[in-house]
C-alpha cells in the first residue's frame, strides 16, 4: 500500500454515547483511525466492543435519540461529515461510502426486486436514467459474479441463495463506485465455502476498482487473510492497531494476545485444554476512568483501575501508523 | 475412555428424515425434502462424535431425529441397547433420561418466565418423584458442577449473558444423569472469548460423568478440538467419516478437502501461501437433489459416472468411510496411487 499517500478517510477522538434510562453507555470513546487509498483495514472485536457503532457513526446512520455522536472529526474528501447538513450526508451515503452489512436478508426489501434497488442508487445519486441505470445494474451483477444477470435483474431477494444475496448487496454498495466500503461483519451469516467465495470476490474486486475497505468482522481467522491493518476494538475503545503480520506475529495488547490463545488451529498441536479468557465483557456504563479490559486482564496492577490508558507507539512510528497499543503494562520496559 | 474394545452407545442406520411439502389448491403431497437421507454411524461410548458441515445439510436433523424430537421417516437409531425410533410413547417417555440435549440459541432455549431453579429442575419434577428439598440440592449440585454461582437460582435468564445461559442449558441437560448429549451448536451464538470457557466445560463433564457426546457444529476449528471422530454431511448424507486427525492430515472425500480448505486460519503468513479450493455455486435444493452423488453439481473431480450411480459409503482405510467413486475406484484398483487427480475420462472405461 502507498505509504504517505492522503488518507481517503480521517477519523479523529469520536465519541458516542446511548442514553439509556440506565444511565448513558459510552459505546465508542475517542476511536481514532485513517485509512488509506486502496488499503483494506480490518475491525475486530467481539459484540459489543463497539466495532459497528463506530461505523455507524461515521456517516449518521444511528437513531438519534437514544445515540448521540458527542465529539470527534470525520474526515471525507476535504469535509467533515459530521458537521455537514443531513441532505449533503445523504449524498454521501450510498455515493461516496458503500455500506455492506452482516444479514443479506434483512438489509434488502423484499417487495422490490434486486435490479430496482441496485438502480436506485444510481438514479438518485449520478442521475442516470431508468435505461442508463439498468444496463449498469446488469453490469455490477456480472461483476459480483451472478450469471445471467440480465435476467436476474427482475428477481426478488428471496429467489436469492444467502450468498448470492450478500453479491447483490455488494453490487449496490459498489453501485456509485464509492471512496470508501465499510463491510460490517459481511460473511458472518455465510456457510464457509460461501464465505470463501466472497472473500475472493472482494479480494478481485479490489485489484479491479481500488476502493480503500474497512472490513468488520470477530473471525481473527478472516482478518489474517484479506487485511492490510488490523483495529482490535475493546468496550469501545481502539487497544491495538498494527499491520496485519505484525499484529498476528507480536500482539502486544494482554486482550489480542489472549484472543489469539482462545481459537484452536486447524493445524499443528493441538492443546489439550483452550485457553480461554474468563469473565464478561464490559457493559461501558459512564465516562471510561480505568482500562476497559482490567478486569479480565492477567497483567492487571494499580495503575489499570487509576487511568484509562492511551495508544502508545510500540515500534516508534507516530500512533495510527505503524504498531500502537493502549496498555500501560509494558513487558519490554521501552 | 477403554481402549480395549469400546462398545458402541449410539448405532444409527439408514436414518432417514423427510418433510412432506404439500402443494396445489388441494394440499396434496408433491414432494419432499430430505432432510437426511440414508444416514449410518456409531458413536463409543465416552467418544465425542463431531457432526460438521453447511447451513441445510441436514447435521440439526439428525441430532434432533436421534433423540426423537422428530419421528425418523426410516431407519434405526439404538440408543444404549434400545431402537428410539420404534419405542411407544410412554417408553420412550422412560427413555428419554438417558438422552438429552444442548440447544444452539441459549435465549430462545429457555423460558423467559422461569427462574433458574425452575428451569434446571424442571426435568426432575416431570422424571422424578422427589420432594422440592431433594430437588432443590440437586438444582445447587449441578449448578456447581456447570459453575453458576447458588446465589442466581432465583434470577431469570434475561438477568445472564449468553455464556452463561449456555451453562443453563447444559445443566438442564445434566439433571437426569444422561448418557448421551446431542450439542447442537452449543458455542454458535457466542463471542470467541465465551466459546473457549462452555468448550471446556463440556470437556470437563465429560470426564467426569463419563459423557458420550454428538457434537454439532459449523466450525471445524473447534470440532478438531472437542471431537475423536468426525462426520462430514453434504446434503443429507455422510461424504466422510473419519477419525479426528486423519481427517484433518488428509481428508478424502472432495467436499470434505474444499471444507476444510476454506476454512480461514489466524495466521497471515499461512493463509497467504494457502491453496483454497473455491466451490463453485450454491448446495442444490434437498427437495430435489440431484442424480448420482449428490456432490456432483460443485465436485472439482467429478466424472461421468457420478451423475448416474450415488457412491455408498464404504471404508476405505481401516476406520475412514467415505462416500466417493474417486476414492473407493482408487481403493479397489489397488495399484492406482492414491489422491491422484481423476484421469477424467477414462476412469469409467478402465474400471469396466
Amino acid at each position: 500500500m502507498p505509504d504517505g499517500a492522503m488518507p481517503v478517510l480521517d477519523v479523529r477522538g469520536l465519541k458516542t454515547v446511548f442514553r439509556t434510562r440506565g444511565g448513558e453507555i459510552h459505546a465508542v470513546n475517542s476511536v481514532s483511525f485513517s485509512l488509506r487509498a486502496g488499503e483494506l483495514l480490518g475491525v475486530v472485536g467481539e459484540s459489543g466492543s463497539g466495532k459497528s457503532v463506530t461505523m455507524m457513526s461515521l456517516i449518521g446512520l444511528l437513531p438519534s435519540p437514544p445515540a448521540e455522536v458527542r465529539a470527534g472529526q470525520v474526515m471525507l474528501g476535504g469535509r467533515d461529515l459530521l458537521h455537514i447538513p443531513p441532505h449533503e450526508l445523504q449524498d454521501v451515503r450510498g455515493a461516496k461510502v458503500g455500506f455492506v452489512f452482516q444479514d443479506p436478508m434483512t438489509s434488502l426489501n423484499p417487495v422490490f426486486t434486486v435490479g430496482s434497488q441496485i438502480m436506485e442508487p444510481l438514479m438518485r445519486h449520478m442521475g442516470l436514467t431508468r435505461a442508463q441505470a439498468a444496463d449498469r445494474a446488469a453490469e455490477l451483477l456480472a461483476l459480483v459474479g451472478i450469471p445471467d444477470a440480465k435476467k436476474r435483474l427482475k428477481s426478488y431477494p428471496h429467489q436469492f441463495s444467502g450468498g448470492m444475496r450478500q453479491r447483490v448487496m455488494i453490487a449496490i454498495a459498489l453501485a456509485c463506485d464509492p471512496d470508501v466500503l465499510i463491510a460490517d461483519e459481511p460473511t458472518t451469516a455465510l456457510d464457509v465455502t460461501i464465505q470463501a467465495q466472497i472473500i475472493e470476490l472482494v479480494k478481485d474486486l479490489r485489484q479491479k476498482l481500488g476502493m480503500a475497505i474497512i472490513w468488520i468482522t470477530h473471525d481473527l481467522g478472516v482478518i489474517a487473510g484479506i487485511a492490510d491493518r488490523v483495529m482490535v476494538m475493546y468496550g469501545g475503545q481502539v487497544v491495538e492497531q498494527a499491520p496485519v503480520a505484525e499484529l498476528f506475529a507480536n500482539p502486544r495488547h494482554p486482550y489480542t494476545r489472549a484472543l489469539l490463545k482462545t481459537i484452536p488451529s486447524l493445524t499443528g498441536e493441538r492443546g489439550a485444554r483452550l485457553q480461554t479468557i474468563e469473565g464478561q465483557p464490559p457493559i461501558m456504563m459512564g465516562e471510561p476512568v480505568a482500562c476497559p479490559f482490567r478486569a479480565r486482564c492477567a497483567h492487571r496492577f494499580d495503575r489499570c483501575d487509576a487511568e484509562n490508558p492511551a495508544r502508545r507507539p510500540v515500534d516508534g512510528a507516530p500512533v495510527g501508523q505503524g504498531h500502537d497499543v493502549a496498555c500501560h503494562w509494558n513487558p519490554e520496559g521501552a | 475412555m477403554l481402549d480395549d474394545a469400546p462398545q458402541p452407545l449410539v448405532q444409527v442406520r439408514d436414518l432417514k428424515m423427510h418433510f412432506p411439502i404439500y402443494a396445489g389448491l388441494l394440499r396434496r403431497r408433491t414432494g419432499a425434502v430430505k432432510a437426511v437421507d440414508g444416514v449410518s454411524f456409531d458413536i463409543m461410548a465416552g467418544e465425542t462424535l463431531g457432526l460438521v458441515g453447511e447451513s441445510g445439510c441436514g447435521k440439526s436433523t439428525v441430532g434432533r431425529a436421534l433423540l426423537r424430537l422428530y419421528a425418523p421417516t426410516a431407519g434405526t437409531v439404538v440408543i444404549d441397547g434400545e431402537d428410539v425410533a420404534t419405542l411407544s410413547p410412554e417408553a420412550l417417555r422412560k427413555k428419554r433420561p438417558t438422552m438429552q440435549m444442548v440447544f444452539q440459541d441459549p435465549q430462545a432455549s429457555l423460558n423467559p418466565r422461569m427462574t433458574l431453579a425452575a428451569i434446571i429442575g424442571e426435568p426432575l419434577d416431570e422424571h422424578t418423584g422427589w420432594n422440592a428439598e431433594k430437588k432443590l440440592a440437586r438444582v445447587y449440585e449441578l449448578m456447581d458442577q456447570v459453575g453458576l454461582n447458588r446465589a442466581f437460582a432465583g434470577r431469570y435468564p434475561h438477568e445472564f449473558s449468553g455464556g452463561q445461559r449456555q451453562r443453563i442449558g447444559i445443566a438442564r441437560a445434566l439433571a437426569l444423569n444422561p448418557k448421551f448429549i446431542v450439542c447442537d451448536e452449543p458455542i454458535a451464538a457466542l463471542d470467541v472469548s465465551i466459546q473457549a470457557q462452555v468448550v471446556n466445560l463440556l470437556e470437563d463433564l465429560q470426564e467426569r460423568l463419563g459423557l458420550t457426546y454428538l457434537f454439532i457444529s459449523h466450525d471445524l476449528s473447534m470440532v478438531r478440538h472437542i471431537a475423536d471422530r468426525v462426520a462430514v454431511m453434504y446434503l443429507g448424507q455422510i461424504a466422510e467419516l473419519s477419525p479426528r486427525d486423519a481427517l484433518y492430515a488428509r481428508p478424502l472425500h472432495p467436499y470434505a478437502q474444499a471444507l476444510l480448505s476454506a476454512v480461514p486460519e489466524a495466521d497471515p503468513a499461512r493463509e497467504a501461501t494457502r491453496r483454497r479450493i473455491i466451490l463453485q455455486g450454491d448446495v442444490p435444493s434437498p427437495a430435489n437433489p440431484p442424480l448420482g452423488c449428490n456432490f456432483c453439481t460443485r465436485c472439482p473431480k467429478v466424472f461421468d459416472r457420478c451423475r448416474v450411480e450415488e457412491p455408498k459409503l464404504t471404508e476405505v482405510e481401516p476406520g475412514r468411510f467415505v462416500a466417493c467413486h474417486l476414492v473407493t475406484d482408487n481403493m479397489t484398483g489397488g495399484h492406482r496411487p492414491a489422491g491422484a487427480e481423476a484421469p477424467e475420462h477414462k476412469q469409467q472405461g478402465e474400471v469396466t
